[in-house]
């Protein structure tokens, strides 16, 4: 049974659908407070959206003092998997575990809706059960997911295949300047993007929140999946 | 020496400021057409113990850089009053 750390910090709202979605595959939660200074016996962590520390100052940028973030990065360097969704990729992004950044969506508007996102790229934990260009339904749910970088990062990002997800038409066609296929304006329509090794990865839609029929798509579960089906052992 | 410090950071050109946008379109229902633009950003008011105001500036400007802004999104401006 894979071992799954959900860190939570104070405003983190998302831990109980992740928790839900991971379940659901058989996965185990053990769900870790922002002020541990260690994380439990995981195979895999996931920071889970919402509005960590009440996104004071900016999103995400005072959850990367807490604690458990430094055992997050250890994990990471380690080759650890480790995700992080919506709030999750704006503080990873702060903690420096991902570069970039999520500012303002373009169209001013707070977005909850399901978007199409094209898989690009099928080398990291979260996407290796997904088909290069399969496209997915899930769901955002945020204010600022547009994601910028400079030009020198955006072009490292795509030469060296690190944009995991973008953005595209329910067909899988991507163009930037779509506002219905991009809504958020994301540079090069980019939904989610990984560290050099792969092992880290951020994205905005909410893989867990696609994780049942019911709720209008399992899309998520294929990337839920992957964290499931692990061989990363702490250590190794 | 104590130094009163002025943080002023501010959306980098080219990134978004829906609240400047918001003032911006609302400034001519109150008479102020002639508005070009608005930009929102936030101002830090600390106080710090330094050997001199260059000294204050520098450590300052390094807790932009490391916490107080973003560098991908925010320009920052010191001030030692």
């Amino acid at each position: 049974m894979t071992r799954i750390g959900v860190v939570v910090f104070p405003g983190t709202n998302c831990e109980q659908d992740v928790a839900w979605a991971v379940e659901e595959l058989g996965g185990r939660v053990k769900t870790v407070f922002h002020r541990a200074a260690e994380l439990p016996d995981v195979e895999a962590v996931i920071v889970p959206g919402g509005f960590a520390h009440g996104d004071y100052l900016r999103t995400g940028a005072m959850a990367r003092f807490s604690p458990i973030m430094r055992a997050v990065a250890d994990f990471a360097g380690a080759g650890g998997p480790v995700v992080g969704i919506c709030n999750g990729f704006q503080i990873l992004c702060e903690a420096g575990l991902l570069p970039g950044a999520l500012q303002k969506n373009a169209g001013l508007r707070f977005l909850c809706r399901p978007v199409s996102v094209r898989v690009e790229s099928t080398s990291t934990p979260l996407t290796k059960r997904a088909a290069a260009g399969q496209v997915l339904t899930i769901p955002i749910n945020h204010f600022e997911g547009n994601y910028v970088a400079d030009a020198a990062t955006i072009s490292r990002l795509e030469d060296e295949g690190r944009v995991v997800l973008r953005y595209c038409r329910t067909d899988g066609t991507v163009d930037e300047a779509d506002t219905e296929a991009n809504p958020n304006g994301s540079t090069h329509a980019i939904a989610g993007v990984c560290n050099e090794a792969g092992n880290v990865v951020g994205l905005m839609p909410h893989p867990e929140r696609a994780s049942s029929e019911l709720i209008g798509s399992s899309d998520g579960r294929l990337l839920m999946e992957g964290l499931m089906t692990l061989t990363h052992a702490r250590g190794a | 020496m104590q130094f009163r410090v002025l943080v002023e950071a501010s959306p980098k050109e080219g990134i978004a400021d829906p609240q400047g946008t918001t003032i911006k379109e609302h400034l001519p229902v109150l008479g102020w057409s002639n508005v070009g633009d608005v930009r929102v950003g936030k101002a830090i008011r600390l106080t710090l113990e330094a050997v001199d105001a260059d000294e204050a500036r520098r450590q300052v400007d390094d807790m932009c850089r490391r916490f107080l802004a973003n560098p991908v999104l925010e320009d920052w401006k010191v001030t030692v009053e």
